[in-house]
């Protein structure tokens, strides 16, 4: 659980490499850990972007944005974190079929990324499609470029590669060529934007969810989801789904639920670090 | 006969006043004092055939103990119980006795069960509070070899301490960051303190338990992965941890919680001392949570004292069929819950944000015995009421924990989804593996669960014996 490296992607989004060799030698694309970095910290769900089952390490990228992830990317070479439990989910499928597009807004990059590189092992085409705020927030540009065939930027304020949506680029692709399967990771207006895409034209998607979560292992049922109709569990059932089937609406207005009280915590800790 | 014991009342707990402990997680019951102790233990028959005796599932000597007791030999009394039952202060203040030990007492007949709970909880908290049992030192290691106990509820808790003790190396595999399972994440401070789990699970690592905790089997190992790691046999006791839901329309809107997500970011996570611990809780002025089992009066206290400034039940059965403890519905009811019975709720209406805001349900009248024996609730035609809510508890039950039994390989399952054991040696499908507690019989009780764990570690002890 210690990490053995650190590197910062883009501002406030850290990569770690950390020594956890049980969960490396069972880790697949598609799986996810819990962390708690100290005692009063809270469960923290992270994607596994990688893992290398010799050296028995995972890489974990974590997006500085509530009191506890911010504190974690604070954490040096050498730290380890107090707990870490996984891999958790369920892996994503992998198959030979074609060309697959993968989608990834921001931060979706990370947990994209273990999904392309199996699937080009599979003999898949892949055409990575990657989208971020401006070009400094897009990060693992070169891993994706070497799992990729193909790879198109966007970004919304033009600073490199299309100018707009990553939408805008799954729309010129699909145009294009013919497409077994969409695979897209992101904030969740991106993902819902990326499903109306793909019903378009009629492309089966994939996406991964990042619901609030607890326990990860199924106990708490804090992170249902609503898929074709009925509740699902993202910890255990996802966290990957047909993204055709997904209630993104719910899952919004269900992801914002926590916002005002994180904004207090982060407030007083900031009060804190003022005080200092 | 009755000269003795009849003719004097049975002792009350004292507590906490309602108007104090609505808004605190102190403990509610506050154990009795010497004097009460030695009254109440002075008021036992000693009952030469004590039907008490058959009420408890793992068989304390009741009257041997309370005699132990009111001889003024705590220290020899709780002894008697630990023959037993290896979590005295847990059991002495979780267990249903109304319905086991306290119901069956010849004294209930025409007046007033001993109070078989409070005195064992006066043994238990007096050992710890004297530090008896520090006594007991780490067995001689891999003596006989390793046993795998999976899950560290009681249940787990039990089965490692007894097979430590006869002489097995265990290590205890729990999948959350702390041990305990219910006892940690499920039932409040109020009613059982944190520290007294930590004392019980302190006392294991003092035997040589060692625990493994973030482990997930099922997914980090496999029940393959720890016979390959030299574990000759393994205890699964990984619980009913799957919250059921009402499956009624808005119930995912937001503020509407299983009881399992409640407790577990209080409890477990400590939400109760936000911003000081970072994981938050949002609690709204009008709670309603739907059960009337022991979770569901552990959520809707529990919603009191985060200061909720109305908490209802909602229930469709009458109150003869609540399957809470008594005491814990009395001690409810005295913190102001209101309770709504023959209510059953139709579905929950949200505002624009998503939060839940009305609670619609359904009045309800008893009619026929169903199949568990009640009588089964019946709609009432037109007789639709709302209640306005802000947060809505869902307290209707669990069912089996799903990823150890998808992820291994050749385990039986009955039709409830629970794994199936031989019921004389508890063991599975699997040779060497055995199961108990609530993953074999569903949602239950700490004791039955311990009581679990005690028959699989004495069959693990049989089955390994007769393997050499
Ligand atoms: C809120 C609440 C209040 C209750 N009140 C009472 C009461 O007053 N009196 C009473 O007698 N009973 C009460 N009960 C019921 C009682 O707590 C349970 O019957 C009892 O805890 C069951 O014990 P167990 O050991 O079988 O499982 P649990 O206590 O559920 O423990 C199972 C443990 O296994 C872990 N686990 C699960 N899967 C895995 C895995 N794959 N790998 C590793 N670890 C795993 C879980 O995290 C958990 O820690 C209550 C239950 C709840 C939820
Ligand atoms: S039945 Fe009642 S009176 Fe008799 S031994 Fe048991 S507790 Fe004492
Ligand atoms: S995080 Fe608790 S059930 Fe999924």
């Amino acid at each position: 659980m210690e990490i053995i490296d650190k590197k910062e992607l883009a501002p406030g989004i850290v990569q770690f490499l950390v020594d956890a060799p049980l969960i490396a030698k069972k880790a697949e694309p598609g799986h996810f850990i819990i962390l708690r970095h100290k005692e009063n910290g809270e469960r923290i769900p992270l994607t596994i972007a990688d893992f290398d089952r010799e050296q028995g390490t995972i890489t974990l990228v974590c997006q500085g944005i509530g009191k506890s992830t911010k504190e974690i990317n604070q954490m040096k070479k050498g730290d380890a974190f107090l707990d870490l439990l996984g891999p958790l989910g369920t892996p994503y499928p992998i198959n030979k079929l074609g060309t697959v597009i993968c989608v990834a807004g921001g931060l979706g990059v990370a947990p994209l990324y273990p999904k392309a590189k199996a699937l080009h092992q599979a003999g898949n085409r892949v055409l990575s499609l990657i989208g971020a705020q401006r070009k400094e927030m897009l990060i693992m540009t070169e891993e994706m470029a070497a799992v990729s065939d193909e790879v198109r930027y966007s970004t919304d304020d033009g600073s490199f590669g299309h100018h707009g949506f990553v939408t805008a680029l799954l729309q010129q692709a699909l145009s294009e060529e013919k497409v077994s399967e969409i695979v897209a990771v992101g904030p969740v207006p991106m993902m819902a934007a990326t499903v109306k895409v793909a019903k378009e034209f009629n492309v089966p998607i994939v996406v991964s969810l990042n619901a609030l979560m607890i326990d990860g292992t199924g106990m708490c049922g804090g992170c249902r989801v609503t898929v074709g109709g009925k509740t699902k569990f993202c910890c255990v059932d996802g966290p990957a789904f047909d993204g055709a089937l997904v209630n993104f609406e719910e899952l919004l207005l269900r992801q914002r639920y926590y916002h005002e009280q994180e904004k207090e915590a982060c407030h007083r800790c900031r009060l804190e670090e003022a005080g200092k | 006969m009755q000269a003795r014991g009849g003719g004097k009342m049975r002792q009350q707990m004292p507590k906490q006043d309602p108007e104090i402990r609505w808004r605190n997680f102190d403990e509610v019951a506050l154990g009795f004092t010497v004097e009460q102790a030695q009254a109440e233990a002075d008021r036992c028959l000693k009952c030469k055939k004590p039907m008490c005796v058959q009420g408890c599932p793992v068989e304390i000597e009741i009257p041997n103990f309370i005699a132990l007791l009111a001889a003024g030999q705590p220290e020899a009394a709780l002894a008697k119980i630990k023959e037993k039952n290896s979590l005295p202060a847990i059991c002495g203040r979780v267990c249903p006795q109304e319905n086991q030990c306290e119901k069956l007492c010849v004294l209930g007949k025409k007046g007033e069960p001993i109070a078989i709970g409070a005195l064992e909880r006066y043994c238990a908290d007096w050992g710890r509070k004297e530090e008896t049992e520090a006594k007991s030192t780490p067995q001689e290691t891999a003596a006989k070899g390793k046993v795998a106990v999976v899950g560290s509820g009681p249940a787990g808790l039990t089965a490692a301490a007894d097979l430590s003790l006869m002489g097995y190396k265990v290590t205890l595999f729990e999948s959350l960051h702390a041990p305990g399972g219910v006892l940690r994440y499920g039932i409040p401070e109020f009613r059982l303190p944190k520290a007294i789990v930590d004392y019980e699970v302190g006392n294991l690592v003092k035997m040589g338990v060692e625990i493994k905790k973030s482990c997930l089997i099922g997914q980090t190992l496999t029940i393959d992965d720890l016979f390959s790691q030299d574990y000759q046999a393994v205890f699964i006791g990984t619980g009913a941890g799957l919250p059921h839901f009402l499956g009624i329309p808005g119930e995912n809107l937001n503020s509407v919680y299983s009881a399992n997500e409640f407790l577990t970011r209080v409890n477990l996570m400590k939400a109760y001392l936000f911003p000081e611990y970072d994981t938050p809780i949002r609690i709204g002025k009008r709670v309603a949570v739907i059960g009337a089992g022991n979770v569901a009066m552990d959520s809707a206290r529990t919603a009191l004292r985060l200061g909720a400034e109305k908490v209802i039940i909602v229930y469709r059965r009458s109150r003869e069929e609540m399957p809470a403890r008594l005491e814990e519905i009395e001690n409810a009811e005295e913190e102001g819950v209101v309770f709504h019975l023959l209510t059953n709720p139709l579905q929950l209406l949200g505002d624009e944000s998503g939060n839940v805001k009305t609670m619609v349900c359904q009045q309800m009248s008893l009619g026929e015995p169903d199949a568990s024996g009640r009588r089964r609730p019946v709609p009432i035609l037109d007789s639709e009421v709302s209640f306005p809510v802000d947060t809505v508890v869902v307290a209707i039950g669990q069912g089996p924990n799903p990823i150890l039994l998808k992820g291994t390989a050749g385990l039986n399952l009955n039709k409830w989804g629970y794994i199936e054991v031989d019921p004389e040696t508890l063991m599975t499908s699997i040779p060497g593996v055995f199961a108990g507690g609530d993953i074999v019989t569903g949602a239950a009780t700490v004791i039955a669960a311990m009581g679990a764990g005690k028959k699989a570690a004495r069959a693990i002890g049989n089955y390994l014996a007769s393997k050499k």
